[in-house]
Order: C-alpha cells, then sequence, then structure tokens
C-alpha cells in the first residue's frame, strides 16, 4: 500500500501537468506519452554518464518542454488539430526515446539517484518517505498554484476560458497555448525521470497509456474536491493520483494481473467521467453538502474549469 | 485619431456567392468623438468594425490610429489602442475567473505580462474604485466568478474592462442587442457616461435607431458596403426615428420600414 502511495505522488508531478493542458488550457494533449518516457531516458542516460540526479531530473523537464512546445508550435502556427498535433509528436518521440537510449531500456541499477540515498537510509516504503514524497507535491502545487496567479498565469487560464476576449486585450493565445504546453510537459518529463529513478530503469514502452492516468488523476481528484479555487483543484489533482494507484493496488490484490492495469485505467476514467452525471450519485453528494449551490448556478458549475 | 482609408473588401471572389462587404469606405473620427453605426443587415458595419480590430483583413485601404498604420497588425497586437465590447454578454470576459481577476486580464492591456501578481493590493482598490461606478455593487463581490453574473452583470463589467484602461479606440458591436430592455438602458447609460468620462474615441455598430440618435456625437448610416448618411451633432439631433427612415428612403429610394432595418 505504502508504495502505491509513493509511485502515486510521483506520479502526481505527471498529473499537475496534465491538469494545466486539460484543465487550464482546456486542450487534450497526448504528447504525455512520449514526453514522460523522454524524461526518463534523459534522465536515464544522463545518470548513467556521470551526471548529478539533480541536475538529469532538470534536463528531463528541459527536454519535456521542447516536447510540449513541438505539439504547441504544431497546433499554433501549423493549424493541426489538438489532438492529431499531441500524436504526431508522441509518435515520433518513441523513435527519438530509442535514439536518446540507443536501446529499449536503460538500467539504474548502482547509480546514484535522487532515491538511492533513500533506499540506503532504509526510508523508502515508509511514512517517512510518503512524507518527503508528499512534501515535494505541495511545493510543485504551490508553484503551480503561484504561477496561475501571476499575469502570466492569469493571461494563460483565459486563453482556456475565453480566447477571443483575451486577444481583446493584447495576448497572443498562441504563445500562450505553447507555453503551456511546455511547462506542462516539462512537469511529464520530470516525472518520468523520478519515475525511472524509483524503479530504477528507464524503458522505451513506459510511457504508454500515462495519459489516462493523468486524466484519471484529474478527473477522479475533480470528482472529489470542489473546483472552486485553484489551490484545491491542485490539490485535488495530487490527491486524484494517489486514489487512482490505490485503486489499482486494490485490483491487483483482488486478482487481476498487471497486464490488466490498462483496463482498469480507462474503467476507472470512464467511470470517474460518467458517476457525476448520474441523477443517484447527484442525490448523494447533495445530501453531503452542507451549503447546496443555487439551482441557477448549475449550469455555470459545468463550465467552471478551473 | 481613427482614419479608415479606401477600405474595400469582397467576399467569396469569383464566386456565385460574391459579395462586396465594403466598397471603398472613407471615415475619419477626431479626437473624442463618438460616432454611431446604423444600417440594414449586410451594410457591412460589422466588416468596419472587424477590420479596425483586426479580426479582418481588407482587400485595399488601410487603417490608421493615432497616426500609426495598423492595418497589417494582429488583432493582438493591435489591442493596446482598442477596447472592444461584444455582442454577446458572455464574450468579454473569463467565466471561470473571479470579478478581479478579470479587471487584472484588462488592466493590464498590451503591456508584458510577467511573472507579477496578477492582483495586488493596491490594483485592488484601483478595482474597487472603478467598479462602483457601475453601481451594481460589484466592488463587494471581487472573489466572485464571473460565470455566476447575469447577462447584464457581465455586460456591464465588460464595459468596464474594455474602457478604464483609457484606449484610444472604443469599439462597441451592438453590445445592448442581447440584453433585455431594462438591461439594454443600463449599459447604454453607462456607454454614455464612460465615454464621456474618458473622453473616448468610440464606434458603435447598433440595430436600435433609437439608441443610435440618443448616444453620440455623430451619425453614420451604411448600405450595401456604403457610407450613404453622415450626421453632425447638430443634425442628428433634430432627427427623429422617422426622419431617419425617410432618409434612408431618398437616397437609396428603396422601400423600407422599421422592421426591415431592425432585423
Amino acid at each position: 500500500m505504502i508504495t502505491a502511495v509513493e509511485l502515486g505522488l510521483i506520479y502526481a508531478i505527471m498529473a499537475l501537468g496534465v491538469y494545466l493542458t486539460f484543465r487550464i488550457l482546456d486542450f487534450p494533449d497526448l504528447t504525455v506519452d512520449g514526453s514522460f518516457t523522454t524524461g526518463a531516458a534523459v534522465a536515464a542516460v544522463s545518470i548513467v554518464n556521470g551526471v548529478n540526479p539533480w541536475l538529469a531530473t532538470l534536463l528531463a523537464f528541459l527536454a519535456g518542454m521542447a516536447a510540449g512546445a513541438v505539439t504547441g508550435l504544431l497546433h499554433t502556427k501549423g493549424k493541426i488539430d489538438g489532438l492529431l498535433a499531441g500524436i504526431l509528436t508522441m509518435i515520433a518521440l518513441y523513435s527519438i526515446n530509442l535514439r536518446i537510449m540507443g536501446k529499449a531500456n536503460t538500467p539504474l541499477l548502482g547509480e546514484e539517484t535522487l532515491i538511492s540515498p533513500m533506499r540506503a537510509a532504509g526510508i523508502l516504503g515508509s511514512w517517512t518517505s510518503i512524507g518527503i514524497f508528499f512534501l515535494v507535491s505541495l511545493v510543485l502545487v504551490a508553484a503551480v498554484v503561484w504561477f496561475l496567479h501571476t499575469e502570466m498565469g492569469m493571461a494563460m487560464r483565459a486563453t482556456g476560458d475565453n480566447q477571443e476576449m483575451i486577444r481583446s486585450f493584447g495576448v497572443s493565445t498562441d504563445n500562450q497555448k505553447i507555453l503551456g504546453l511546455a511547462l506542462s510537459n516539462g512537469l511529464v518529463g520530470a516525472s518520468g525521470a523520478v519515475v525511472a529513478q524509483y524503479q530504477g530503469f528507464a524503458d522505451v514502452g513506459m510511457g504508454i497509456g500515462v495519459i489516462l492516468i493523468g486524466l484519471a488523476s484529474v478527473i477522479v481528484g475533480q470528482a472529489i474536491l470542489t473546483q472552486r479555487y485553484i489551490w484545491l483543484a491542485a490539490l485535488a489533482v495530487v490527491i486524484g493520483a494517489v486514489l487512482y494507484r490505490l485503486v489499482i493496488q486494490l485490483a491487483l490484490v483482488a486478482g487481476l494481473e498487471v497486464n490488466d492495469m490498462k483496463l482498469i485505467s480507462a474503467v476507472l476514467v470512464v467511470i470517474a467521467l460518467l458517476l457525476p452525471k448520474w441523477k443517484g450519485f447527484q442525490k448523494i453528494v447533495k445530501s453531503f453538502k452542507r451549503t447546496p449551490a443555487p439551482v441557477t448556478d448549475s449550469k455555470e458549475e459545468v463550465r467552471t474549469n478551473a | 485619431m481613427l482614419e479608415i482609408k479606401n477600405l474595400s473588401r469582397t467576399f467569396f471572389p469569383g464566386t456565385v456567392n460574391e459579395r462586396k462587404a465594403l466598397r471603398n469606405i472613407n471615415l475619419t473620427l477626431g479626437n473624442g468623438e463618438f460616432v454611431t453605426v446604423i444600417g440594414s443587415n449586410g451594410a457591412g458595419k460589422s466588416t468596419v468594425l472587424n477590420m479596425v480590430a483586426g479580426k479582418l483583413q481588407p482587400d485595399a485601404g488601410t487603417v490608421t490610429i493615432d497616426g500609426k498604420n495598423v492595418t497589417k497588425l494582429a488583432d493582438f497586437r493591435r489591442a493596446k489602442y482598442i477596447g472592444r465590447v461584444f455582442q454577446d454578454p458572455m464574450a468579454g470576459t473569463a467565466p471561470t475567473m473571479s470579478i478581479e481577476e478579470n479587471m487584472a486580464l484588462a488592466y493590464a492591456r498590451g503591456r508584458f505580462r510577467g511573472l507579477g501578481a496578477g492582483v495586488g493590493a493596491k490594483r485592488r482598490e484601483l478595482f474597487v474604485e472603478e467598479l462602483k461606478s457601475l453601481e451594481l455593487g460589484l466592488e463587494n463581490r471581487l472573489k466572485t466568478k464571473v460565470g455566476l453574473l447575469s447577462g447584464g452583470q457581465r455586460q456591464a463589467l465588460s464595459l468596464l474592462m474594455a474602457t478604464f484602461s483609457e484606449p484610444k479606440i472604443l469599439l462597441l458591436d451592438e453590445h445592448t442587442a442581447a440584453l433585455d430592455p431594462q438591461r439594454a438602458a443600463l449599459v447604454s447609460r453607462l456607454t454614455n457616461q464612460i465615454v464621456e468620462r474618458h473622453q473616448l474615441t468610440t464606434l458603435m455598430v447598433t440595430h436600435n435607431m433609437e439608441q443610435a440618435l440618443q448616444l453620440g456625437t455623430r451619425l453614420i448610416m451604411m448600405h450595401d458596403g456604403q457610407i450613404i448618411l453622415d450626421l453632425d451633432s447638430e443634425q442628428k439631433q433634430q432627427m427623429t426615428v422617422k426622419d431617419l427612415l425617410g432618409e434612408f428612403e431618398k437616397i437609396k429610394g428603396a422601400q423600407l420600414d422599421d422592421r426591415t432595418m431592425l432585423q
């Protein structure tokens, strides 16, 4: 169980990235499946070549940013549909990731990583390590929330909210999308880097389906916590990521195999998407809320994406 | 302040749907002039507005704002000179962001947006002062999401956001058309107040002839991509809706009733 929470907190970094594109920019970005592995590959190869693990993780962040920027450029300057732009980058990254590693798998056994001191101290898989990972994710949540309240971050939120309007106030929505995609995939790359160090290897297939995990985290979190404040929404993403891992863990305990995980992910996302629409569920939620929202607001609540 | 020269645009050239939206339009607005534009559907009113805003490119002609030729500038690049209010009350604000955040978005018009806080204590004071001028009590609801406001409130906020940073040109595109009569009257009144207070050079498209006569210092009537009537403040004051219709018939020799005009 503790391992599940640890993994959840590491994947939360990626989920925060998905939150930026999916919720803030209202952009379904599939680059994630590629950029996650790119981050892992860059970090693993750097570490094997003696680079400091902190620097290696930073490089992974930058590599993810570059991947996101490519999707952004394809979409804005190339006028390619957002979904297709993401798919194109994702597929291209598969080859690039193989080029970076030179092979399908780069082991990190015996290397000094961000995780190895924790493992050496014997705190991995304990409440201490959970505390450390939780603290890291809190710092990242704070950073994301801070950014979204700066002038630049607010322009980005407005870009996802009402493009026409923010253009009329002098913001290039193209630039905002490129920046948002870059930051998002930077976080995804960094998450991939930490996952590689945690599990002790980078693998070319490790990014497959990561976008689903990200979406599941965002949507599950959203179903649990109100989206009224950005900091709550961002925190909900972290909680969603952990819950997702716990559900997977429960499914495995219940007898399902590791190979079934993608199916479980997909089913989980479908449930999280459909459940809030089911009237019986709405009634249950309402009975728990102390102050029911006014009827006239219900339509706007659906639109609320921040 | 605003100079439109020989502006022309043809939609769908070379096809059966070819339509000359603008035929060699010339229009100059002096500093602080408030021009209302009326005309039947397809007369080219919105086309002119969209070309000033940079949403549409002309086939020929130039748009000059404050001596600067902006014809080739993208809409967001010329936004620092132009405040806009749209017909749709939902279009001028960001619904998931709060009132004060929307004000902050407008406050940074045309400037570089960096990593400073969007809403600081000092700015909030300014926003409260500005919101008070609307007399809608919005200054007490700074943290409310704009999506929860009514159409009239949102349009009033849009108007304030478009104007309080004092753009060189204010463009109003039938900004009261989607509101009920009461709200429309409120937004009309606010428009008058705000334009006078900031002495804004304003171009307002409307379908409502009554409003076109009430507001502004000059009236223009368009038909078939041309300006067919241009009344200064004095002439405008003596006009009634009936006179306007008469003018229209006289010039175009076409039978038109109020209904067609309002369509």
